[in-house]
C-alpha cells in the first residue's frame, strides 16, 4: 500500500502532503525534511528510487520524480511495484496538466484543493483505484461542478435567508 | 451578531486569498500565519455554515502545509460534515479524514453522519464517506457501518462499488468480524467484468495476502484465471504478488503458475510487468530452472539498459537471486562490478552488495584488496559502506570466510588508514576480538598495532581514536609476540599521544604498564638464567647497548630503532644470539635477547617512561592519574631495589630475589589469556544471597547529592600529597606500601580470574609462531595503478571461476568459538493478534464457502465419520450464518455473538449430559474434523494457535 504521497519544490517548501497512515503533525514535518534532505543530495539522471527505510521504517520504498521546480515523491510497501508506482506518477501529473492545461509550480500552490482531489480520485486509503487520467479528470470536473452549483445556489439567498431564519 | 456574520460572509478570504496574501506577505511567514489563524478562530465560531467551512478549509490547509494544530477544530469539521451543500460537507470531510486520529473524542458523534451519507443516491456524497471512512476507520465505526459497506459492495455505480471494495480493507483489519458479512461479496467482485472494480478487489487481495497468505490459498483457482486471462498491467502486476506469497506454501501451485509467468514475462512491453515476473520467479520459484534462467535473461536485459532505474532493479532483482543460484550474478559479473563506479548512489551500493554476495574463501583476499583500493578513491558516505559490509562479511560467523588471519588482520590496519575511515568501532572490537579467539593471529596483531601506534599522524583522526585503543590494548596484552617491546613503549608515551581522550589515554597507561612488567621480567629472568653460564657475553651485551643507547637516546622520536641498531650491531648481537641458542633458550627468547633487556636499555626505558608519565600525576582525569601513579610507583620500586642488580648480574640477593618475585607475579597475572567472553555469562553468575539487584536507586541522588563532590577538585586536592611523594626518602615506605597494595590487586585478580575460570576459554592450539607465511597482500600489492575495474573483473574471472581451492602454506588457525549463547537469541516473532482474528475469519469463511458450494470431497470425509447429532448441529449452523450473511443489517456485536456463543455452548452441555457416553466420542470427532479441515489447507500447524473465535460453522 502507498504509506505517503508528497510533492514539495526544490527548496523544500511541501506543497502537498498526505499521509495514508496517520503521523502526528509534528512527525509529518520531520518526514517532510527528511524526504526533502535525501532528495537534494541526489544528483540528476540517476534512478529515481531512494531506500527510505532509515526515514519511514522497515519495508519501505520512495520514488520520486523531478519536474522542473518540483519533486512527486511516493512512498509505498513492498506491496507495490517500483515501475509502477514511476508510472502513477506520471498518471498524477498528467492528470494535473489536463486540469491546469500546462501545469507549473503556482497552479498547484493556487488549486492546493483541487490537486488533493485528483489526488484522492487516483489513491484511496493507501490502495491506488484509479489509473486513467481521463476518468480522474471526469470525476474532478464532476465534483468542482457540484461544489460550484452547491455555492451558486448559496451565495447570495443563503446569506440572506438565513440572516432571516435568525 | 447577524450583521457580522454577513460582513463576515461578504468580506471572509478565502483559501485563495489566504495563499496569495501569504505569497505576497511581507511581515514575516510566522507571524502571517499566527494572523490568519487568529482571523480562522473567530470566524470558525460564526453559525453560518459557509463562513465556518472557508474558515476550516484555511485551516486544513494550514495544517498540511504549515504544521498549524487544528485538533482543537474537530468538533467543527463535525458541523460541516453535517452540512446539506456538497462543497461545505466535502470542506468537513477533508478536515476530518486529514486530523482525526483514534484518539479523537468526537468520532463518537460521525456514526450517523457517515451512515447517512454512505446510503446517499448522491454518489459523491458516498465517496466522501467512503474516504473518510478508509483514512480514519475505528473498531467502532467498522463494526457499526459494515452493513452499509456490504450494501454498496455490490452497488451499480462503479465509481463507489470500487471505493467500498478499497475500504474493505481496513474495516476488515479493525473489525475481524466484517469479514463473515462482506467477505463473499468481494470475492464476487473477482469475477466482476468491470475493470476497476477488477483492480481494486485483486489490490485488497493482496494487501491482504501479504499479511497471512496460507488464508487466501482457496481462492488460488480464482487468481490463477485472472493471471491467465486478464490483460491489465495493473491487475497483472498484484496477481503477481500474490502468487508469490501463495507459491511457497504449495508446490502444486508454484508448479503450475510458473508457466503463465513465464508467458508473460515473454511477451509483456511493460517494463514494470516484466519485473513483477521477475521478481516473482526469484523470490518464490527459484526451484524451476527454466523459469530462472528465463529470468536472469531478462535481468540481464534491464542491467544493459541505460536507464539506471532498470539498471538498479536488475541488480536488486539479482541480489535476491544471488544466494540461491550465484551463478546468475558470475554470469554479470562484468555489469556488477563496472556498476561500482556508477554514479549513482543506489546502484553502486547494490554492485557492492553483489560483490560482497560473490565472495568466498578463495576470493575473499583478492577481492578485499580491490576494495579497499576503490574504498580510497571513492566519497567518504561510500567509502565507509564499502569498509562495514568487508567488516561484516569477514566477520560473519566467527571469520568464517577468513583462511588466513595474519592478512586480515593486516586488512584491518590498512583499512585503518583509509582517510574517510570512520569504522573505528568496529575495527577496534575486530581487532580485540581476534587478538583474544585466534591465537596463531597475535604476532601479526602486534606487528600491525604497532605500525599503527607509531604513526603519529593518526593521533589527530578522531575516527581513530577507538582504534587506536584496541592497538594500545593490543600491544600490551600480547607484548610477548612483540619484536621490540621498547619501541611499543616509546610509541604509547609519545608527546602527541597526549591528543587522544582520557578513557583511550588510560589504555595506553595501561598498556604501558604491561610493557614495562614484560621488559624488566624478562630481563631478570634473563640475568637469573644467563649469570651463571655466560658474565662475560652479559657484560658485551651490556657494552654494545651502551654504545647504543645513545643513538637510540637521540632519535628516539624517529621510532625507527630497528634500522638504526643494525649497523653498528647487528653482528655482534646476532653472534649472542647464537651463543644463547647453543644454550638452550627458545627461538623466542633469542628475538627478545636480539633487542637487548640489557641493565642500560631498562634503565633507559625506565627513566624515559618516568619523564613522559610524571606530568600526568597531575592529571585531572582519575583513570589517568591512578594508572600513571601505578607506573611511577613501579619505577620508584625498581630503582630502588634494583642497583645492587644492575651493578652485578652474578650476586642475587635475598632483596632482589624479592623484586623478582613481585616482578614474577604481576607479570603471570599478565600473561593470564583473556578469553571472549560469552554474551550469557553474566546471567549465568548466580546472584549472592542478600543483594538486591532490582531496587529503584532513584531516590539514592536525594540522599547522596551533597555527598557527591566535583572530581576534578577533590583530586586536584591531592597533588601535593604525589608530589610529596617524589621526596625519595620519605616515599620509600609509600612506594613500597603501594606495590604492594598493586601487587595485591594482580593476584586478586588472578585469583579472580582463576575462580571465575570457566567463562574463559580454556587455551587450545599451541603457541608456536612461524614465521614463514609471507603475508598475502605483500605478494602483489604494486599494481594499483592499473584500472582497478578492469583489474577486479580480471581476478573476479581469474578466482570465481576456479573452483579449486589455493594451496595455503598452512592450515587455518583455530578460531576459538563458545559453544553456546554466543549467538543472539532469535525472538519468535509474534504475530499481531488481529491479524490472527482476521485470518481465521477469512478462513471459516473460506471453507464455509467450500463446504457449502465446491469442495464437496472434503466434506463426504467429514460425512464418514459424523454422528446424526453433530451433522444436526452442523446443518443448523451453516443455517444459522446463511441467515447471517443474507439479512445483513441486522448489526452483530460482539456481546450478541458473545451469548450466541454461549447459548450454543450451554445446549451442547445439554446434550452432553444427555448422551452421557457419546461425549467422549464426540469430542474426538471434532478434532478428526478439524484435522481434516488442516489438510485441505495444507497447513498443520496455523489452525492449531488461532485464538477462539466462536466458530458458527461448526
Amino acid at each position: 500500500m502507498i504509506k505517503a504521497v508528497m510533492v514539495m519544490n526544490t527548496q523544500g517548501k511541501p506543497r502537498l502532503a498526505k499521509f495514508y497512515d496517520y503521523q502526528p503533525m509534528e512527525k509529518q514535518q520531520e518526514l517532510i525534511r527528511s524526504v526533502f534532505s535525501a532528495l537534494s543530495s541526489r544528483a540528476e539522471n540517476v534512478s529515481n528510487f531512494v531506500e527510505a527505510d532509515a526515514i519511514f521504517g522497515l519495508d519501505s520504498r520512495l520514488v520520486y520524480k523531478h519536474y522542473a521546480t518540483l519533486y512527486f515523491v511516493f512512498v509505498f510497501d513492498s506491496s507495490e511495484n517500483e515501475l509502477a508506482m514511476l508510472d502513477l506518477i506520471q498518471v498524477f501529473v498528467e492528470t494535473l496538466d489536463k486540469c491546469f492545461k500546462n501545469v507549473c509550480e503556482l497552479d498547484i500552490v493556487f488549486n492546493y484543493s483541487k490537486m488533493q482531489t485528483v489526488l484522492d480520485e487516483i489513491v484511496f486509503g493507501g490502495q491506488v483505484l484509479e489509473t486513467s487520467s481521463a476518468e480522474v479528470t471526469k470525476v474532478v470536473e464532476e465534483i468542482s461542478k457540484l461544489e460550484a452549483a452547491s455555492n451558486a445556489i448559496t451565495l447570495v439567498p443563503k446569506t440572506v435567508s438565513s440572516w432571516r431564519g435568525r | 451578531m447577524a450583521g457580522s456574520s454577513i460582513m463576515e460572509t461578504l468580506f471572509q478570504r478565502t483559501l485563495e486569498d489566504l495563499i496569495k496574501g501569504m505569497r505576497l506577505q511581507l511581515i514575516g511567514e510566522s507571524v502571517f500565519i499566527s494572523k490568519a489563524l487568529e482571523e480562522i478562530r473567530r470566524e470558525i465560531k460564526s453559525t453560518d455554515l459557509h463562513t465556518k467551512s472557508i474558515a476550516l478549509q484555511k485551516l486544513t490547509y494550514l495544517n498540511s502545509l504549515h504544521a498549524v494544530d487544528m485538533s482543537w477544530a474537530a468538533f467543527h469539521a463535525v458541523e460541516c460534515m453535517s452540512s446539506s451543500r456538497f462543497a461545505e460537507k466535502r470542506i468537513g470531510y477533508v478536515a476530518a479524514s486529514q486530523s482525526f486520529n483514534e484518539s479523537t473524542p468526537v468520532l463518537l458523534l460521525i456514526t450517523n453522519q457517515l451512515r447517512k451519507d454512505l446510503t446517499s443516491v448522491n454518489e459523491y456524497e458516498a465517496s466522501l464517506a467512503l474516504e473518510c471512512l478508509a483514512k480514519i476507520g475505528t473498531v467502532d465505526l467498522a463494526r457499526d457501518l459494515t452493513p452499509e459497506i456490504f450494501t454498496l459492495l455490490s452497488s451499480s455505480k462503479v465509481f463507489v462499488r470500487k471505493k467500498s471494495i478499497g475500504v474493505t480493507m481496513r474495516v476488515f483489519e479493525k473489525y475481524p468480524d466484517a469479514v463473515r458479512v462482506c467477505f463473499k461479496r468481494l470475492v464476487e467482485n473477482l469475477e466482476s467484468s468491470d475493470p476497476q472494480s477488477l483492480s481494486a478487489t485483486v489490490g485488497v487481495f493482496c494487501e491482504l495476502a501479504a499479511k497471512d497468505p496460507r488464508s487466501y490459498l482457496p481462492l488460488a483457482p480464482e487468481f490463477y484465471r485472472i493471471l491467465v486471462d486478464s490483460r491489465n498491467n495493473w491487475v497483472l502486476i498484484k496477481v503477481l504478488k500474490i502468487f508469490a506469497k501463495l507459491a511457497p506454501l504449495e508446490p502444486r501451485l508454484a508448479k503450475k503458475v510458473t508457466e503463465p509467468i513465464c508467458e508473460h514475462m515473454r511477451r509483456t512491453g511493460a517494463k514494470s510487468l516484466m519485473f513483477e515476473c521477475v521478481r516473482t520467479v526469484v523470490e518464490s520459484l527459484s526451484v524451476y530452472e527454466s523459469a530462472v534462467k528465463l529470468a536472469v535473461a531478462k535481468i540481464r536485459e534491464l542491467l544493459l539498459e541505460d536507464d539506471p532505474n532498470l539498471k538498479y532493479l536488475g541488480l536488486h532483482a539479482l541480489s535476491i537471486v544471488a544466494p540461491k543460484h550465484l551463478w546468475a550474478v558470475l554470469e554479470n559479473k562484468e555489469v556488477v562490478i563496472k556498476s561500482l563506479s556508477d554514479e549513482d548512489a543506489n546502484i553502486k551500493l547494490e554492485s557492492l552488495r553483489l560483490v560482497m554476495a560473490m565472495v568466498s574463501e578463495s576470493s575473499i583476499v583478492e577481492i578485499c584488496r580491490v576494495l579497499v583500493n576503490y574504498a580510497l578513491k571513492s566519497d567518504p558516505e561510500f567509502c565507509n559502506e564499502i569498509l562495514g559490509s568487508i567488516l561484516s562479511t569477514c566477520a560473519r560467523n566467527f571469520y568464517e570466510i577468513v583462511m588466513d588471519f595474519e592478512w586480515y588482520v593486516s586488512l584491518l590496519g590498512e583499512m585503518s588508514r583509509t582517510p574517510h575511515c570512520q569504522k573505528g568501532e568496529e575495527i577496534e572490537s575486530q581487532l580485540i576480538d581476534v587478538g583474544m579467539r585466534v591465537r596463531d593471529a597475535r604476532p601479526e596483531l602486534v606487528r600491525v598495532a604497532r605500525s599503527l601506534l607509531i604513526d603519529p599522524a593518526l593521533l589527530g583522526n578522531p575516527f581513530l581514536n577507538r582504534i587506536l585503543s584496541a592497538a594500545a590494548w593490543v600491544s600490551g596484552e600480547y607484548v610477548e609476540y612483540s619484536l621490540n617491546p621498547f619501541e611499543l613503549a616509546e610509541a604509547l608515551i609519545q608527546p602527541r599521544a597526549s591528543l587522544l581522550p582520557a578513557s583511550i589515554r588510560a589504555v595506553y597507561l595501561q598498556s604501558i604498564f604491561k610493557i614495562l612488567i614484560f621488559c624488566v621480567n624478562s630481563y631478570l629472568s634473563q640475568t637469573e638464567t644467563l649469570a651463571d653460564w655466560e658474565p662475560k657475553v652479559l657484560d658485551s651485551i651490556s657494552d654494545l647497548a651502551s654504545v647504543r643507547a645513545p643513538i637510540e637516546g637521540e632519535c628516539e622520536e624517529a621510532f625507527n630503532p630497528r634500522v638504526l641498531g643494525q649497523p653498528s650491531a647487528d653482528n655482534s648481537i646476532e653472534d649472542i644470539g647464537n651463543v644463547d641458542d647453543g644454550d638452550g633458550q627458545t627461538s623466542k627468547f633469542v628475538s627478545f635477547s636480539k633487542n637487548g633487556f640489557t641493565r642500560e636499555s631498562i634503565a633507559n626505558l625506565l627513566n624515559l617512561v618516568e619523564v613522559a608519565i610524571r606530568p600526568l600525576s597531575r592529571s585531572l582525569e582519575v583513570e589517568i592519574l591512578e594508572r600513571a601513579c601505578n607506573i611511577l610507583g613501579l619505577i620508584e620500586v625498581l630503582k630502588r631495589e634494583m642497583p645492587a642488580v644492575f651493578q652485578n648480574e652474578k650476586v642475587l640477593e635475598k632483596e632482589e630475589l624479592e623484586v623478582l618475585k613481585l616482578i614474577k607475579l604481576m607479570n603471570d597475572a599478565f600473561s593470564e589469556e583473556l578469553g571472549p567472553v560469552s554474551v550469557s555469562a553474566q546471567e549465568r553468575v548466580p546472584i549472592p544471597d542478600g543483594l538486591v539487584l532490582k531496587d529503584n536507586l532513584a531516590d539514592l541522588d536525594e540522599i547522596m547529592g551533597d555527598v557527591k563532590l566535583p572530581s576534578a577538585s577533590s583530586f586536584s586536592l591531592e597533588s601535593p600529597y604525589y608530589g610529596h611523594r617524589m621526596d625519595p626518602a620519605s616515599s620509600n615506605v609509600q612506594s613500597n606500601e603501594d606495590s604492594e597494595a598493586s601487587n595485591e590487586s594482580m593476584s586478586l585478580l588472578a585469583e579472580h580470574r582463576k575462580r571465575h575460570g570457566l567463562y574463559y576459554l580454556p587455551s587450545e592450539g599451541n603457541g608456536t609462531i612461524s614465521n614463514d607465511y609471507p603475508p598475502a597482500n605483500d605478494l602483489k600489492s604494486v599494481d594499483t595503478n592499473q584500472d582497478d575495474t578492469e583489474d577486479f573483473v580480471k581476478l573476479t574471472a581469474q578466482s570465481l571461476v576456479s573452483k579449486k581451492k589455493p594451496n595455503y602454506a598452512k592450515p587455518r588457525p583455530v578460531v576459538v568459538k563458545l559453544d553456546e549463547g554466543e549467538s543472539v537469541p532469535v525472538v519468535p516473532k509474534k504475530q499481531d493478534s488481529r491479524d490472527d482474528l482476521l485470518s481465521g475469519a477469512v478462513r471459516d469463511i473460506l471453507l464455509g464457502d467450500d463446504a457449502e458450494k465446491l469442495s464437496s470431497s472434503i466434506k463426504g470425509k467429514e460425512k464418514v465419520n459424523m454422528d446424526p447429532l453433530d451433522s444436526k448441529e452442523n446443518m443448523h449452523d451453516m443455517e444459522n450464518s446463511h441467515h447471517r450473511k443474507t439479512t445483513s443489517r441486522r448489526s452483530k456485536q460482539q456481546p450478541h455473538r458473545k451469548e450466541r456463543g454461549r447459548t450454543s455452548l450451554e445446549k451442547l452441555g445439554k446434550e452432553k449430559e444427555e448422551h452421557g457416553g457419546k461425549v467422549k466420542s464426540k469430542s474426538s470427532h471434532r478434532h478428526g474434523r478439524q484435522k481434516s479441515r488442516q489438510k485441505a489447507e495444507g497447513s498443520s500447524d496455523v489452525i492449531a494457535q488461532t485464538p477462539v473465535i466462536p466458530d458458527f460453522l461448526l
